[in-house]
């Protein structure tokens, strides 16, 4: 859905999403790295009636952003800067815990 | 408009929109009554918005074991209430009876359990309700992700739960739907007793109605006199966390966690004297989120969403009060902890009684506020 | 990110936000020498309007601009203040007694000051069209903070919709960048120019008259605008696909990959409200504000507000008022060094400048009520429980007066966002519904904690035998 406007200087970050690898630049939102990647649509599916939704407000407040970030569910993509070998997978429908 | 709106006149007008007044109203809309439910507005004191949703059976009745019956009667009745509810609104309140668990963190909350259940049973007149006491293997059966902690616990199959802010939204939509006149932003001031008829002042205007059933919460307390009548209360406090919503991992409901068909998780509560609802107690929050994670470690990964604060509805003395007035004939005071649980007796039962005139003592004798001009005995912790 | 060790049990000053205001308010009391932590939930100081001012790929400020510039004095003051600065922090809770809840990696903290100066901001207005929940629909300050913080801009065909100052300088911004806009789909109600007008000369003196129609040139020479429009829906079966908009007599549809919504910004109230600071409805910008005193105070004694959170006044005027908060909080608890910090009079006079031609952006940019207030009864109000405009109106029908009681019948602002992305829709709509105010019909009544924490964080706060008395009974 986006692309890099500029010739990115930032140092690369390598993560996965649904174990695919993404190449994220230093300085990116896991959001941002998601929608630039454009390998996985759509973002997530609702824990309410199983709709595909994406970030609207990319400022920590709409919660449409919602990932599970290295295993843990219901994080805030928009929030949280990518950091080499993060572990992203899309969530589909209500969060999954483990025993 | 309908005529009953224009005219202001009723056969039963009941003070109190929450569940017990609304399922009161239900019931009587049912029999034909012309009945209206005069609420207050959107910033209240409301228990029936803040109650934790068990249809509960286990540990109730110690002191007084006309309430087990009472509550067991509930119990088994809830199920034709959604199914009427459903056929009539469309609405699914999601009850579930799949028996319920009251979990122990050491030996000693065992023990007090225990004997608590030990005396309610001793007592003359008391119903049986199967209750199971369990140790942790036995618990882990039934619920496979407690933890190391939990040494145990109880049991009750006739326990269950039911979305109760959807049965309080089914409720109301069939009122509309039977001709009952809910009118929120109707809070009563004073109530008159003249030529045999009930004169209701209230924010907007007077209602008068042949009869008037107090269904006020706390609120009883001030209106009770003015139709001779009376209803100690002691309310408290009480504070619950939600989580997120999870995929389901736990069958049954226990009194202090319980997961909604909707998958949030419900986590109770708290007993205190402070009555301000307004805000919360952290420390109080840490306990009960803590207990929750000792009892289910992977509660310890969900994230609370929300929290609330409420008051509870509480007569003196932790038991239903159903009375009518001897000098005021045609007004009765109906309050109780348990609105949700006891909501189908009182659509059933309470309802006929008052649309007929008079309580059948036999059957609701017990529960009348002339208990309290005698000695107390003080009920369990947990309602 | 998780706590440092220098971090102290308690501070004079707590100001939370790292935007002009929290940043200003934090730098002015630290420079008096009172002990003062600045908390924010972003990785980098700067909040929303200059996001990513320390970080920001796009290094020199041909594409963002000039002001955006303005963000870097104030990061270094601030940096050289000595106050401590907690970044990627969570604020979850603020009660009376000035106790502030932080989570910061995954453990909570309760950290008291004897004063706490919230600068929380602003946040966009909800717009809720048939569609805002389909995948590439999102804000404009959304697509802002992607273009600040990571150099982004839209890959595919891009619609803005929507009214007010950030439009214009976003639209700008994407074209400077190399990004294309297909079209703009300006929903400022033509009614509007004359009820501003009586306001223009002040806008006129300020600086914003100059560069807001140098803005609007600059975009309108190479972008298609469709004016007065009345209605936009937005179609997809799993993602946008159409944009089908109404303007007046005039239809339309635009296929898109990517369309972004603005109509304001209004303050974010969730903290204060939760803290039980009073508010009032807005008329004018159409919101709940705090009710404050001139310097900040709120209600509850030793909790100001200052910037955008306390009534939309822009990043200029947000600094301004973060320092009135600090000069009074200043002169209560270290009145001898007052004379380090500049003098009240001084920064009032720059603040009367700031929000000089506010009151003609203000009734220029009010939004029209057939985009704050759904008509169709399919469009969703809120979000996160994905609940309808039909839904709503139904409530009403069985008797919800207002949106504590629409909450326990529907669930509306329960989801994780709390409100914040339907709570004014749900107001106005009642209001509406109900030929009431907004400020009778009231707001949601929020609660801690304002942001999810984890149940093991909640757990991990001190516990007393009072607290466990009121939770273990037999």
């Amino acid at each position: 859905m986006f692309k890099r406007a500029t010739n990115h200087q930032e140092p690369a970050v390598q993560i996965t999403v649904d174990g695919l690898p993404v190449t994220a630049r230093r300085g990116d939102t896991v959001s941002a790295a998601i929608l630039t990647a454009g390998c996985v649509e759509p973002y997530r599916y609702t824990a309410v009636n199983g709709t595909p939704r994406a970030p609207y407000c990319m400022m920590g407040v709409c919660f449409d952003c919602l990932v599970t970030i290295d295993g843990i569910g219901n994080r805030q993509g928009c929030l949280i800067p990518v950091s080499d070998g993060m572990v992203i997978t899309r969530q589909n429908g209500k969060r999954e815990i483990e025993s | 408009m309908n005529h009953t709106q224009s005219t202001n006149e009723y056969d039963v007008a009941v003070i109190g929109g929450g569940l017990l007044g609304s399922s009161i109203a239900w019931g009587l809309g049912r029999l034909g009554q012309r009945t209206c439910v005069l609420d207050e507005g959107d910033v209240t004191k409301r228990a029936s918005r803040a109650n934790f949703a068990l249809v509960w059976v286990q540990s109730k009745g110690l002191g007084l074991p006309e309430y087990t019956g009472w509550t067991v009667r509930a119990s088994e009745t809830w199920s034709k209430l959604s199914d009427e509810i459903k056929a009539q609104t469309g609405i699914d309140v999601c009850h579930q009876r799949p028996g319920g668990f009251h979990l122990a963190l050491s030996e000693k909350e065992l023990e007090d359990r225990r004997l608590s259940l030990r005396r309610l049973h001793n007592q003359p007149g008391a119903t049986d309700y199967k209750i199971e006491i369990l140790d942790h293997d036995e618990v882990k059966k039934q619920l496979p992700h407690i933890g190391p902690d939990v040494v145990g616990g109880t049991y009750c199959p006739l326990d269950g739960h039911v979305n109760s802010l959807r049965y309080l939204r089914a409720i109301h939509s069939a009122l509309k739907t039977s001709g009952v006149d809910y009118r929120p932003e109707h809070r009563v001031s004073t109530i008159e007793h003249r030529n045999g008829e009930f004169k209701i002042s209230t924010e907007q205007g007077e209602i008068r109605a042949g009869k008037v059933v107090l269904a006020a919460g706390n609120a009883n307390m001030t209106l009770a006199h003015m139709v001779g009548l009376k209803a100690p209360m002691s309310p408290t406090r009480g504070q619950i966390l939600v989580t997120e919503r999870t995929v389901p991992f736990l069958g049954f409901p226990l009194t202090t966690i319980r997961q909604t068909d909707e998958g949030t998780v419900m986590i109770g509560d708290s007993r205190e004297e402070f009555i301000d609802d307004t805000v919360q107690n952290l420390p109080i929050n840490a306990v009960m989120a803590d207990r929750a994670r000792r009892m289910f470690p992977l509660l310890n990964q969900l994230n609370i969403v929300r929290t609330w604060s409420g008051i509870r509805v509480m007569p003196k003395d932790g038991f239903p009060i159903y009375d009518q007035s001897e000098t005021c004939p045609g007004a009765f005071v109906t309050c109780c902890h348990s609105g949700v649980t006891l909501a189908p007796n009182h659509a059933f039962d309470i309802a006929p009684m008052i649309a007929k005139g008079n309580l059948d003592l036999e059957r609701v004798g017990a529960f009348s506020a002339r208990r309290f001009d005698q000695i107390q005995v003080q009920s369990s912790g947990y309602y | 990110m998780s706590f440092p060790e220098s971090l102290h049990a308690a501070y004079d000053v707590i100001v939370i936000g790292a935007g002009p205001a929290g940043l200003a308010a934090a730098a002015t009391t630290a420079e008096a020498g009172l002990r003062t932590l600045l908390v924010d939930e972003n990785s980098a100081p700067g909040g929303q309007i200059y996001r990513a001012i320390t970080t920001s790929p796009l290094k020199n400020s041909s594409i963002l601009g000039k002001d955006y510039e303005a963000g870097n004095d104030l990061v270094h003051t601030f940096e050289k203040s000595g106050a401590d600065r907690l970044a990627g922090c969570t604020v979850w809770s603020l009660d009376r007694e000035r106790v502030v809840g932080l989570s910061c990696g995954g453990e909570a903290r309760l950290i008291k000051a004897e004063r706490v100066i919230i600068a929380t901001g602003a946040m966009e207005r909800p717009f809720p069209i048939p569609g805002w929940t389909l995948p590439g629909v999102m804000t404009i300050g959304a697509g802002q903070t992607l273009l600040k913080s990571s150099g982004l801009i839209p890959s595919g065909r891009l619609a803005l919709a929507g009214q007010g100052p950030l439009l214009w300088l976003y639209a700008a911004q994407i074209l400077r960048a190399g990004g294309h806009i297909a079209a703009i789909f300006d929903t400022t109600p033509l009614a509007n120019y004359i009820s501003a007008a009586p306001h223009l000369p002040g806008f006129v003196f300020s600086p914003y008259w100059i560069k807001g129609l140098g803005l609007i040139r600059e975009v309108k020479r190479v972008v298609k605008i469709v004016t007065g429009v009345t209605r936009l829906e937005a179609q997809g079966k799993n993602k946008l696909q159409t944009l089908v908009w109404e303007a007046g007599s005039r239809t339309g549809s635009i296929d898109l990959d990517v369309l972004m919504l603005h109509q304001g910004v209004v303050p974010h109230v969730n903290l204060a409200m939760a803290a039980g600071i009073k508010h009032e409805w807005d008329d004018i910008q159409l919101c709940f504000r705090p009710v404050l005193d001139e310097s900040g105070n709120s209600s509850i004694k030793g909790i100001m507000i200052a910037g955008d959170g306390a009534g939309i006044g822009g990043a200029e005027s947000a600094a301004e008022r973060g320092r009135l908060a600090a000069i009074d909080t200043v002169a209560n608890l270290r009145p001898d060094a007052l004379a380090q910090i500049p003098s009240r009079d001084n920064v009032r006079n720059r603040l009367a400048q700031t929000m000089r031609g506010r009151a003609f952006l203000d009734h220029l940019y009010r939004p029209s009520k057939v985009f704050r207030i759904p008509q169709d009864a399919s469009t969703i109000v809120c979000r996160c429980e994905e609940i309808t405009a039909g839904e709503i109106r139904a409530s009403i029908a069985i008797g919800a007066t207002g949106p504590n009681q629409l909450k326990a019948y529907r669930r509306t602002g329960m989801g994780p966002c709390q409100g914040r992305l339907c709570g004014l829709t749900v107001t106005e709509l009642m209001a509406d519904e109900r030929g009431k105010s907004p400020e009778e019909i009231g707001y949601y009544r929020l609660r801690s904690p304002v942001k999810p924490i984890s149940l093991a964080e909640l757990a991990s706060i001190p516990q007393d035998e009072t607290a466990i008395k009121a939770v273990v009974r037999g």
